[in-house]
C-alpha cells in the first residue's frame, strides 16, 4: 500500500502568498478572541477551589446551586463534569474585603461545601479538592511564560546552530502563530486553561518544529545534492518529498491523542483538544508557512554549497550549517 | 552487508532484558500490608522487635503472606483487606496499649505483590502520585518575615536588658518593620552602647543616624544571621510536622522543604482532610511550671482528690507528676534547645537558651526553688504532658540551662526536638490543597492505561498494514520502547501522575515518526533504484541526522517544561524527557538490529517486505 504516488512535484511555492494569507487571518482571528474574550484560566492560575462530587444518581445542579447559596456563597460556578453524575463546583478567592479569616477560610471551603451539600442535596461523595492560594497562581503562570521563552530561545538556537538563522527564524515564526492560534481556539470557545492544556502547547510546539527540521533536512540536502533548480523549485521538492511522511507521522501521533480524547476521560480532555489543533494546524504552519517565510527571506544554494565563499555577505563562514 | 557485531545485539538483548525485569513489579500489583513504625526517636522498630509482631500475629490467628524489616519500620504484607484490617487491630493493640499516648504508628499500607527476588533487586513498580492513589497534597508557605519580627522582637527585649545591665539610658528601642531604632540623648553613651551591642548581638549590623541630642542606632540583622533563620525556621517547622504527622498514621508521608520557604506535605490515602489540616495547623506551646512536691498530694490527687491549683499530668515515660497552674515561662522565652553533653561528667544532656527576660525570671525561680522540681510541659490541643520535671540543684543565671542526669543521648535528642517544636518557629498557611478520593485515582488509572493500550493497538495495526515487515519491526521497536520507558520509571522511582500517563501516551505517539521517517527512506531508496541492502543501510543513515534533529527540538521543550514546571507539569515533563531518551535507542537500535536479523544475512536480497513500493516510471506512459 502506498498513499501518496505523486508524479511531480507538488508547486507549493507557486501558492505560498495564499497560504500565508490564510494563516495571516487565522492568527488575527485568534488574536482578536484573545484580546476580546480572554483565556478562562483555572483554579491553578486564577487561585479559588474546586470541589469535585459524585452523585450516586444523575445530580441535580439546581438544587447543588441552592444549597451553596443557602451555606452564603455568591460567586460559584457548578456544572457537570464528564458525566451527568459528576458535578464540579468551582469558586474564586474570597477577595481581602470578604471574610477575615480568608487565609484559613479558603482553605477549608471544601468541607465547607461537602457540609452545604450534606445538609441540601445529600448523597454527594467527594472526588476532588484542589485549593490554590493567590500566590501561587500568579508563580504559576510567570513560570508557564519562563518556560515558553525558553522553549522558544532554546530552539531557535539549536536550529541556527544546526541549519541556518533563516530557518530558525521563519520556524519560530510558523510554530509561535500556532500557539497563538491554539490559544484562539481556548479563548473562542472558553475552554478551560489549566497546567496541562500549558504542558500540550509546549509539548506540540517542540513537537512541530520537528516537521519544519525535516523539510530544512532535505532542503539543505537538495540544494546540495541537485542542481539547475531554483529556490522555490527546491522547496517544492523538498516537501512533497516529505509530504508522505508528514502525514502518516501526524496521522500516528493523532491516533494516540484520538485515543486520549476518547478513552481519557475529562480531565485528559483539553490536554488532548490543545494537542489535536496543535497537531493540526502544526502540520500547515511548519510546512506551508515556514518555506514560504525561508524563500523570502532569501535561503538560496551559496548558503550550502562551501567553495564560493563571501558571495553573500549575510553568511556566516561556520562550519555549522554543513 | 547488514549486519551488527554480536556486541551491539548482546546489548540490545541486555537492554531488553533489564527493561523486562524491571517493568515485571508492575503487573504484580500491590497487596494489602500493615506498617509498624516509631512515634518516638528514642524508640527504634527494627529486627528486634520482629519476634514481637510474629508472635502477635500468631495469636490473633493471622498469617502473614511476609514481613519485612525497613529502615522505617516493620511491614506486614497479608492476603487481602479483611486480614490486613484483623492484623491491624492486633497489632493496634499490642504496641499501643494506651491510645491517648501511643508509641508506635501501626498504619494501613500497599506493599508489592511481586516475588522477593525482584524486590531483592531493587525491581519496585512505578511509584504513582497522589492523584493516582489518592490522598491529600498541601503546600505550606512559612511566614518568614513573622519569623524575623518575632526575632527583632526577642533582640529588642535583649537589648533593653543588655543596655540596663552595662548602666547605659537609652532613650526607648522600638521596632520599625525589620529595623530595631534605638535612640539615645547623646553621643558618648551611644558609642559605648555600640561596643557593648557588637560585642554581645554579634548578629546585628549597626548604623549610626541623627545629630543633636536626638541621636540613634539604626540596627538590623546582618545577611548572614538571616540566612541562618531562615533555614532554622523551615527545618524547625518541617521537625514540628513529622511530629505532628506520625500520629495521623500515615503509611508514607512525604514532607519536604520547596523553594526557600515553602513546605510540601503528601498524605497518601488520608481522606480526613478536616483531621490532616487540624494537626498541621495546631500550636503547641511549651510551659515552664513549679511542681507540687508536698507530702501526700500526689497520692491524693491519684486517688482523685487534685488539690486546688494544681494539675495532673503523666511525665513522658509514665510516672505521674502534680505540677502547679501558675506559669513561670512559656515556650517564647525559649530561643534554642539543643542536646548535648554535660561539660563535667560528659553525660547526655539537653541544653536550653532563654531569652534576656526569660533568664531574668529564670534565675529568680531557680534561687527560690532549689532542690525542688520544675516541670517542662508540652501542651497541644488543650492536652498536656510533661516532657521532663528535673531537680533544680542550683541557681542558674545567664539564660543557659542544662537538663542533665538518667538521661541517654537518643533520649536527650527526643527532649531537645520535643522542646523546639514546643512552637513552630514561624506560622504557616495553607497556599495550595488537593484531595483526591480514592475511586478517583483508580479511574484515572485505567483511563490512562485505556487511552494509552487503544492508541497503541491502532497505530500498530496502521503500521503493519502499510509497511509489513518493516511496519512489525517498528511496532516492536514502539513496544519495546514502552517496556524501557515503563523500567527506567520504575527503576527511578519517578512519581508517576495523571498527566504523567498522558505523556507515556504522547511519548508514543511521537516516536512512532522516527521509524516512519526511516520507512519512507528506506522505500524512497528503493523507489530510486537502489538494491534493497543497499537501499537499509541507506535509509537508516540518512534518516537518524533527522531524527536526531526532530528529538532535540522536542527535548528542549521538555526540559523547559522540567525546568519551570511544577506539580502536574512536572510529571508531564518527566515522563516526556526520558520517553524522547528511550525512543531514540528503541527506533534507531533497537529497530536495525531487528532487520538486521531478519534480511542482513540473506546475500542475495531482492525483495524486502515494506509495502507496495510505487514508482512514478511503472505508472507513466513514457
Amino acid at each position: 500500500m502506498e498513499l501518496f504516488r505523486i508524479k511531480k512535484d507538488i508547486p507549493f511555492m507557486r501558492h505560498a502568498l495564499v497560504f500565508n494569507i490564510i494563516s495571516l487571518v487565522t492568527f488575527l482571528l485568534a488574536v482578536f478572541f484573545l484580546a476580546t474574550r480572554g483565556l478562562h484560566l483555572s483554579v491553578e492560575f486564577t487561585g479559588g477551589t474546586l470541589v469535585e462530587v459524585q452523585y450516586e444518581q444523575t445530580a441535580d445542579l439546581e438544587k447543588v446551586r441552592a444549597a451553596l447559596g443557602k451555606a452564603g456563597y455568591s460567586d460559584f460556578a457548578v456544572q457537570n463534569f464528564g458525566s451527568s453524575r459528576d458535578v464540579l463546583i468551582r469558586m474564586p478567592l474570597k477577595n481581602s474585603e470578604g471574610q477575615a479569616a480568608a487565609e484559613q477560610g479558603t482553605a477549608r471551603q471544601g468541607e465547607q461545601v461537602m457540609a452545604a451539600l450534606e445538609a441540601e442535596a445529600p448523597g454527594a461523595q467527594l472526588r476532588r479538592v484542589e485549593f490554590v492560594g493567590p500566590q501561587v497562581g500568579k508563580e504559576l503562570a510567570e513560570n508557564g511564560a519562563m518556560a515558553l521563552m525558553l522553549v522558544i530561545v532554546g530552539i531557535m538556537v539549536y536550529l541556527a546552530f544546526r541549519f541556518e538563522w533563516r530557518f530558525s527564524v521563519s520556524a519560530i515564526i510558523a510554530n509561535l502563530h500556532d500557539v497563538i492560534i491554539i490559544l484562539g481556539f481556548f479563548a473562542f470557545f472558553q475552554w478551560e486553561f489549566s497546567l496541562s492544556v500549558l504542558a500540550a502547547v509546549l509539548a506540540v510546539l517542540g513537537y512541530s518544529v520537528n516537521e519544519s527540521v525535516v523539510v530544512f533536512d532535505r532542503v539543505r540536502e537538495t540544494f546540495k545534492k541537485v542542481r539547475g533548480m531554483n529556490t522555490p523549485q527546491v522547496l517544492d521538492h523538498a516537501i512533497t518529498s516529505t509530504i508522505s511522511r508528514t502525514v502518516i507521522t501526524h496521522g500516528s501521533t493523532q491516533i494516540m491523542v484520538l485515543s486520549m480524547l476518547l478513552f481519557g476521560g475529562e480531565t485528559l480532555h483539553y490536554f488532548s483538544m490543545a494537542l489535536t489543533i496543535g497537531i493540526c494546524f502544526g502540520i500547515y504552519s511548519s510546512v506551508l508557512v515556514a518555506s514560504p517565510l525561508v524563500m523570502w527571506l532569501g535561503v538560496s544554494r551559496e548558503q550550502f554549497v562551501k567553495p564560493p565563499k563571501a558571495k553573500d555577505p549575510n553568511v556566516t563562514e561556520d562550519g555549522a550549517c554543513v | 552487508m547488514n549486519r551488527y557485531p554480536l556486541w551491539k545485539y548482546i546489548t540490545v538483548a541486555v537492554a531488553l532484558l533489564i527493561g523486562f525485569v524491571y517493568t515485571l513489579p508492575n503487573f504484580f500489583g500491590e497487596a494489602p500490608a500493615v506498617q509498624v513504625s516509631s512515634n518516638r526517636a528514642t524508640l527504634k522498630v527494627d529486627a528486634g522487635v520482629l519476634p514481637r509482631v510474629e508472635a502477635i500475629l500468631q495469636e490473633a490467628q493471622v498469617a502473614p503472606d511476609g514481613i519485612f524489616v525497613e529502615s522505617n519500620g516493620i511491614k506486614v504484607r497479608l492476603k487481602d483487606t479483611d486480614t490486613q484490617l484483623k492484623a491491624k487491630d492486633a497489632l493496634e493493640k499490642a504496641f499501643n496499649p494506651d491510645p491517648a499516648n501511643a508509641d508506635y504508628v501501626v498504619a494501613l499500607n500497599l506493599l508489592t505483590a511481586s516475588p522477593k527476588w525482584l524486590t531483592d533487586m531493587g525491581a519496585l513498580p512505578m511509584y504513582l502520585g497522589l492523584d493516582l492513589r489518592g490522598g491529600v497534597h498541601f503546600l505550606l508557605q512559612v511566614d518568614m518575615p513573622g519569623a524575623q519580627q518575632k526575632r527583632l522582637d526577642s533582640i529588642g527585649a535583649d537589648l533593653r536588658t543588655l543596655l540596663r545591665d552595662k548602666n547605659l539610658r537609652h532613650a526607648g528601642i522600638n521596632r520599625d518593620g525589620e529595623r530595631i531604632l534605638i535612640n539615645f540623648r547623646d553621643g558618648q553613651t551611644r558609642d559605648q552602647a555600640r561596643i557593648v551591642i557588637d560585642k554581645d548581638l554579634a548578629e546585628l549590623n549597626l548604623v549610626e543616624q541623627g545629630s543633636g541630642d536626638n541621636l540613634r542606632l539604626v540596627a538590623t540583622l546582618k545577611p548572614e544571621s538571616l540566612v541562618k533563620l531562615r533555614e532554622y525556621a523551615i527545618k524547625q517547622n518541617i521537625n514540628t510536622l513529622h511530629n505532628r504527622i506520625n500520629e495521623l498514621g500515615v503509611a508514607e508521608p512525604v514532607i519536604a522543604q520547596q523553594g526557600a520557604d515553602r513546605i510540601v506535605v503528601q498524605l497518601p490515602g488520608v481522606q480526613d482532610t478536616a483531621k490532616a489540616k487540624d494537626i498541621l495547623g495546631r500550636t503547641a506551646t511549651l510551659e515552664i511550671r513549679m511542681v507540687d512536691e508536698t507530702p501526700g498530694a500526689l497520692e491524693g490527687a491519684l486517688a482523685g482528690q487534685v488539690p486546688f491549683g494544681t494539675e495532673l499530668y503523666n511525665e513522658r515515660g509514665g510516672a505521674p507528676v502534680l505540677v502547679k497552674k501558675q506559669v513561670v515561662l512559656t515556650g517564647e522565652r525559649l530561643t534554642d534547645a539543643q542536646a548535648g553533653f554535660d561539660s563535667q561528667n560528659n553525660e547526655p544532656a539537653v541544653h536550653l537558651t532563654l531569652d534576656s527576660a526569660g533568664a531574668r525570671i529564670f534565675r529568680d525561680v531557680t534561687r527560690d526553688n532549689v532542690g525542688k522540681r520544675m516541670a517542662i510541659l508540652l501542651i497541644e490541643k488543650g492536652k498536656g504532658e510533661v516532657v521532663t520535671a528535673p531537680v533544680i540543684r542550683t541557681e542558674i543565671g545567664g539564660g543557659r540551662v542544662q537538663i542533665s542526669g538518667r538521661m541517654t543521648t537518643s533520649e536527650a535528642n527526643d527532649t531537645a526536638l520535643l522542646l523546639r517544636a514546643g512552637s513552630l518557629a514561624a506560622p504557616m498557611e495553607i497556599i495550595e490543597e488537593r484531595t483526591i478520593g480514592p475511586s478517583l485515582g483508580a479511574e484515572s488509572i485505567k483511563r490512562g492505561f485505556d487511552s494509552t493500550l487503544w492508541g497503541f493497538v491502532a497505530i500498530a495495526v496502521f503500521m503493519i498494514i502499510y509497511y509489513q515487515v518493516f511496519g512489525m519491526v517498528s511496532v516492536v521497536a514502539l513496544a519495546s520502547n514502552l517496556l524501557l520507558l515503563v523500567a527506567l520509571l520504575s527503576l527511578l522511582q519517578a512519581t508517576l501522575t495523571l498527566p504523567g500517563i498522558a505523556a507515556i501516551a504522547l511519548t508514543l505517539g511521537m516516536a512512532i515518526d522516527a521509524n516512519v521517517l526511516i520507512n519512507e527512506r528506506v522505500r524512497e531508496e528503493l523507489r530510486n533504484g537502489m538494491p534493497p541492502q543497499a537501499a537499509i543501510t541507506a535509509g537508516y543513515e540518512r534518516a537518524f541526522d533527522t531524527i536526531l534533529d526532530s528529538n532535540i527540538t522536542t527535548l528542549i521543550a521538555g526540559l523547559a517544561l522540567l525546568i519551570f514546571g511544577s506539580g502536574p507539569v512536572r510529571g508531564f515533563a518527566v515522563v516526556h524527557c526520558l520517553g524522547i531518551l528511550t525512543s531514540i535507542f528503541s527506533a534507531v537500535v533497537i529497530s536495525r538490529s531487528l532487520v538486521n536479523l531478519i534480511y542482513g544475512r540473506q546475500k542475495k536480497l531482492t525483495k524486502v517486505s515494506i509495502g507496495q513500493v510505487w514508482k512514478p516510471e511503472a505508472d507513466t506512459t513514457k
